[in-house]
């Protein structure tokens, strides 16, 4: 009896492994590179003007995050070196008159902008204040004209051998939400039987949102070849308490995929199912 | 008299001809498209793209291997190739989960790869 059992439940898996039509297989999708990076040998991660919080030190973590990645995720040398405070050299930049080739940052209001960069080395500006706290956007919008000194890029460019100069500005800031959420709770029918179902609630949530600005320069010319704007939010319960600093991370950590692949080709795998 | 029974002789000549040509294009192609499976579980996609390009000159009809295709296409980075592909399969099975579902996530990751470019 055991023994036919046993036949029988052989032949129904040889016929259903017969009789398969289909057939998963896993592929690697290969996404090419945004940028051709191939004239460079090595990265420089400079430094970013950050604004927002002061609870974390984006400046400080984004350059170490982005070397980390790069050092294991690209085909490029990360180069070691000091993280610039940007904010402070921008700063300084609009108080001072040009000097050593460095350029002053040019006004943001007022007079049109320059067709250049390179026309706005030649001609030097008058002094700009920009804020030195950047609480907003706005505040960190008038840092960007740093980007477009191509005179003081080119001259770090040169200090380390012409490399590809990765900088740009990063807005980390809490954020509080009010709306409809959806939560799942359990119940107990009329028959007393447990079960779950999804209700609509009213809540409260804060949380934090990151606003990285990524400028890539190119070190032997001093001029940007490509800047890419990302923005991730994350929400919890107002009653939870999660540190800024693991926020940044888990927001780090959604972009940071995207990030890479505007510099080295990347292969995502999945599934797909074949057919006969 | 003659000619009509010529003309129907004809007729069910080529009635009897076609399908077993059809039948056996069906079959031919069948054979490519298992081997350009079994080829592509080894990691030989280029190869894979050879039998199931075969597959769909024998018989176009062939949905499944369109979309097999269209996988092979995908894995080799060539996204416009692919999704003529896809749409070549859901054009000829539209009712397919399978296709559909391969199409979905082929669609997903082209996106991300255009997308973040501001």
């Amino acid at each position: 009896m055991i023994a036919r059992n046993a036949a029988f439940a052989s032949l129904g898996l040889l016929l259903l492994v017969g009789c398969t039509s289909f057939q998963e297989i896993t592929v690697e999708t290969p996404i090419q590179a945004k940028l051709d990076v191939s004239q460079f040998q090595r990265v420089l991660v400079v430094g970013f003007i950050a604004g927002g919080s002061e609870d974390v030190d984006a400046n400080l973590e984004t350059v170490r995050l982005l070397r980390n990645q790069l050092r294991t995720k690209s085909g490029l040398k990360v180069i070691e070196t000091d993280v610039l405070p940007l904010t402070e050299i921008a700063l300084q930049q609009a108080k001072e008159p040009p000097r050593d080739g460095l350029a002053p940052v040019p006004p943001v209001d007022g007079a049109a902008a320059p067709a250049s960069a390179a026309q706005a080395a030649d001609k030097p500006q008058a002094a700009m204040t920009l804020p030195t706290k950047i609480r907003d956007e706005k505040d960190l919008q008038a840092y960007d004209q740093i980007f477009a000194n191509v005179a003081f890029w080119k001259k770090l460019g040169e200090e380390f051998q012409n490399p590809l100069i990765v900088t740009g500005t990063v807005f980390f800031t809490p954020l509080a939400r009010s709306g409809y959420v959806n939560k799942t709770q359990e119940v107990i029918d009329p028959m007393g039987v447990r079960n779950t179902e999804t209700v609509r609630t009213y809540q409260n949530r804060k949380g934090f949102q990151l606003k990285p600005k990524f400028v890539f320069i190119d070190g032997r010319t001093g001029t940007t070849i490509h800047s890419e704007t990302f923005l991730e939010e994350t929400l919890y319960n107002e009653q939870q308490n999660t540190p800024p600093l693991s926020s940044y991370f888990e927001l780090m950590d959604r972009l940071i995929p995207r990030f890479l692949s505007t510099l080295s080709s990347q292969k995502i795998r999945g599934t797909r199912v074949l057919l006969k | 008299m003659r000619r009509t029974l010529l003309a129907l002789g004809i007729f069910v000549f080529l009635a009897a001809a076609f399908p077993a040509s059809a039948a056996d294009a069906r079959s031919k192609a069948k054979a490519e498209v298992e081997f350009g499976i079994s080829v592509a579980q080894r990691g030989l996609w280029r190869e894979a793209i050879f039998r199931w390009k075969k597959a769909v000159e024998i018989d176009p009809s062939y949905a499944a291997a369109w979309n097999n295709l269209a996988i092979a296409y995908e894995q080799q980075g060539q996204f416009e190739s692919a999704r003529d592909a896809y749409e070549k399969a859901l054009k000829l099975d539209p009712n397919n989960n399978f296709i559909h579902q391969n199409y979905d996530f082929f669609k997903e990751i082209n996106d991300r790869a255009k997308r973040g470019v501001r």
